[in-house]
């Protein structure tokens, strides 16, 4: 049954998955990829087509942001699934994988369903959910592993806190692999963290502020790795931050262990001067890094040793963030600014564009085993429409998210999302602004 | 020397100021050293300013030193202990922040547990600010009264050599201190085990020893620090047995340092833990008394220079 069909005319072209990166139309029908290449325009005539004029646009594959904090259920005053998809359709992103801090956690097959059902409501970004590794989140007792992947959990995590215990850990990748499950690691030894709130070093020790060592990072990741050689369980390390902890992937990838990682924009973006005279909107976990380890971050994402690129979008109301330093909550929201920071890349020239898009896309799609993230004929069509070189400054009161906490207020950035399509449904449109060439 | 015009509405750090601020702080308390030991202590200076005390967390003496210095100024003094009032009740700091505000103080002096709370708190308030200690970070008029009782003793400050020992990672007195002699031209050591150090201290502009026996050579000045109780058992250090041992002052290390090398601590002092009684009670190279003397005479000059209100209130804050 063929459905309403849409002419993408004359768009650059960019899939990472076939190396496709050139001018051409994209064809959709009802909510699937009909046919897309150049001068196939013809191939859309007859009947009704609505023609989308795409010149001087980049048509891609919509962003999957495979670390995304929801706050519903539990706290929908600071973020719901429609404001979160609300922020991920502006952001350019049409599949989020989100974490299972909520309240109750997603340790419970029924915390699955009930998010599966808002988001097919609420109709906007595609939601996935990991489930909690360990139950309540508390690091002691496996969740139901096989159940939660058979309800659509689509990895194992603890989100914001490290599974901290080995022999749980061991546990929990040796279970997980019995029913081919991932593993998602927050990557930092807790005991050596102990009150910290930014990284140990100068700025640190000015500010008065407790410091976790940066080798908190690499520590855990090692142990990790050991574990993952014992278990052969498919392991994935979230937003790397440090030298060491990429290097430590490196070679694990080197040795042919099943792992992968991401890294989010602060991480790449900013180092740890943008805490200043302590802004809580640049309070992380993992806290920012010296510029060192930016650098490296930048030098991972560009050899591949990093996988993919997570927006790691973590709501938190005022009240949360203007507290003193060492009591403000950690996280920012990041959906609506991930695809300009991650362009940042490309424009700073450490990345083609298709390398960045690629760990915006097919990358994390592939880790989380979903079938989305490509151009391709008789996939179903997510697409991001942006123009990559237009520049504009960020305002973060403009947020369609409902929480405001980003440290990237008034930075200029390139990159603007023009549509964003869903199953062939725009769920996200701006009026195009000429590229300020 | 009155001309120096001091450009910080509040004083949350000496980082940020220059020499000349601080000389001008310690020459206006001078005159309050004075003022301090008539049997008329009063002036007018704040007369019918309001100056707030507020407290989230526990002091006595630097509370006490405020308040003495307030009245002797002719201010109102209201004394807060915020610790057991609004911080139970869920309030936030800001909101206590507005509260006070709207009572529309002159002065308002800050102890917070958190490092960076008292300049959140400037932020949301019209009055000057003074921080008596946040967290870990820094305790400006505690370095002031500290220089103070030096200049007095030795004459100067430029040029001397001071050990700060002991608890330096979790020590605001110790940040303030580092501040203030380095930015007086005064060359400055640090002496600790190394877990009671903060990461890359020695980029604070100081240098690193590790024995006693080393970072008193040839000192004019030792300050002991305060090993807070709960570090004392296993966690930062074995015992106090052993703490003292190595790096308490008693005689045998002292004499390591200059003849005439004085003894300074912050106070209050935990006897045999991090300094001897018979050392810390020596009127001729102890100076905890003075300190406590000039305590008040800085907090005056300070809450003079700040308390008057708009004259001197253009300038950027300082940091």
């Amino acid at each position: 049954m063929s459905g309403r069909r849409q002419l993408f005319r004359g768009a650059r072209l960019i899939d990472p998955d076939s190396g496709l990166d050139g001018l051409g139309d994209l064809i959709v029908e009802g909510d699937r990829i009909a046919a897309l290449g150049p001068g196939i325009a013809a191939e859309a005539a007859g009947g009704e087509v609505e023609i989308i004029d795409c010149a001087g646009l980049c048509l891609a594959p919509g962003l999957v942001d495979m670390r995304v904090q929801l706050r519903e259920p539990g706290a929908e005053h600071m973020e719901s699934i429609e404001s979160s998809g609300r922020a991920a359709a502006a952001g350019g992103v049409t599949t989020m994988a989100a974490l299972p801090n909520t309240t109750p956690p997603v340790d419970d097959v029924s915390v699955v369903e009930f998010i599966a059902r808002r988001a097919r409501e609420v109709r906007l970004a595609k939601v996935h959910t990991y489930a909690a590794a360990t139950k309540g989140l508390g690091g002691r007792e496996l969740t139901e592993i096989g159940l939660l992947a058979a309800a659509g959990a689509v990895g194992f995590t603890d989100g914001v806190k490290a599974i901290a215990d080995a022999l749980i850990m061991r546990r929990v990748l040796a279970y997980a692999r019995s029913f081919d499950q991932l593993v998602i690691q927050h990557p930092e030894e807790p005991s050596l963290g102990g009150a910290g709130e930014v990284t140990e070093g100068e700025t640190a020790t000015r500010l008065g502020l407790a410091g976790i060592p940066a080798a908190a990072e690499a520590i855990m990741v090692e142990r990790d790795l050991r574990l993952v050689q014992l278990t052969g369980a498919r392991y994935h390390a979230a937003h790397l931050s440090t030298a060491e902890g990429v290097a430590a992937i490196r070679r694990a990838k080197a040795a042919g262990l099943p792992v992968t990682c991401d890294t989010a924009p602060p991480y790449f973006a900013l180092n740890e001067t943008a805490i200043g005279d302590y802004r809580t909107f640049a309070k992380l976990s993992p806290p920012l890094r010296e510029e060192a380890d930016r650098q490296a971050v930048v030098d991972g994402l560009a050899d591949g040793t990093i996988d993919a690129i997570a927006s790691d979008h973590a709501p938190w109301d005022q009240d949360s963030k203007r507290l003193p330093f060492s009591s403000a909550t950690c996280g920012i929201v990041g959906l609506e600014t991930l695809l300009p920071l991650a362009l940042d890349l490309h424009h700073g020239g450490r990345l083609s564009l298709i390398d960045v898009l690629r760990r915006l896309t097919v990358a994390p799609a592939r880790i989380l085993g979903l079938d989305v993230g490509r151009l391709k004929r008789g996939a179903l069509a997510d697409l991001v429409l942006f123009d990559p070189d237009l520049g504009w400054r960020i305002d973060t009161d403009a947020f369609r998210s409902k929480s405001k906490n980003a440290p990237f207020d008034g930075r200029s950035v390139k990159g603007q999302i023009v549509r964003t399509i869903v199953d062939g449904r725009t769920i996200f449109q701006r009026e195009r602004q000429r590229s300020s060439q | 020397m009155r001309d120096h015009v001091f450009r910080h509405r509040h004083l949350l750090g000496i980082e940020g100021l220059t020499a000349d601020d601080i000389g001008h702080v310690l020459d206006l308390a001078d005159g309050y050293v004075e003022l301090s030991r008539q049997p008329e202590k009063k002036c007018s200076t704040l007369h019918g300013r309001t100056l707030i005390n507020c407290f989230f967390e526990n002091s006595t003496r630097t509370r006490t030193s405020f308040e003495v210095a307030g009245k002797r100024l002719g201010a109102d003094v209201i004394n807060m202990a915020v610790a057991v009032s609004s911080m139970k009740k869920g309030e936030t700091l800001i909101d206590t922040a507005m509260t006070l505000n709207a009572m529309r103080p002159d002065v308002l002096v800050v102890r917070h547990p958190e490092s960076g709370a008292v300049q959140l708190l400037s932020e949301k308030v019209d009055c000057a600010v003074i921080n008596a200690g946040d967290g870990g970070h820094e305790h400006p008029t505690q370095a002031l009264l500290d220089a103070l009782t030096i200049r007095r003793r030795k004459g100067r400050l430029g040029g001397l050599t001071v050990a700060i020992c002991g608890d330096v990672l979790h020590s605001r007195v110790a940040r303030s201190n580092i501040a203030l002699l380095n930015a007086v031209g005064a060359r400055v050591r640090v002496v600790a085990p190394r877990t009671l150090l903060p990461a890359a201290v020695e980029r604070l502009g100081v240098a690193v020893f590790h024995d006693m026996a080393a970072g008193l050579k040839d000192v004019d000045i030792v300050m002991m620090l305060r090993l807070q109780l709960e570090r004392m058992h296993g966690s930062f250090v074995p015992s106090t047995r052993e703490y003292f041992h190595f790096f308490g002052l008693d005689y045998d290390k002292l004499k390591l340092a200059k003849p005439d090398a004085l003894i300074m601590h912050p106070g209050p002092m935990n006897r045999g833990v991090e300094i001897g009684s018979e050392v810390a009670d020596d009127i001729d190279r102890s100076l905890v008394r003075q300190q406590v003397e000039m305590g008040v005479a800085v907090r005056m000059a300070c809450l003079e220079i700040l308390g008057r209100g708009p004259a001197a209130s253009n300038g950027p804050p300082l940091k």
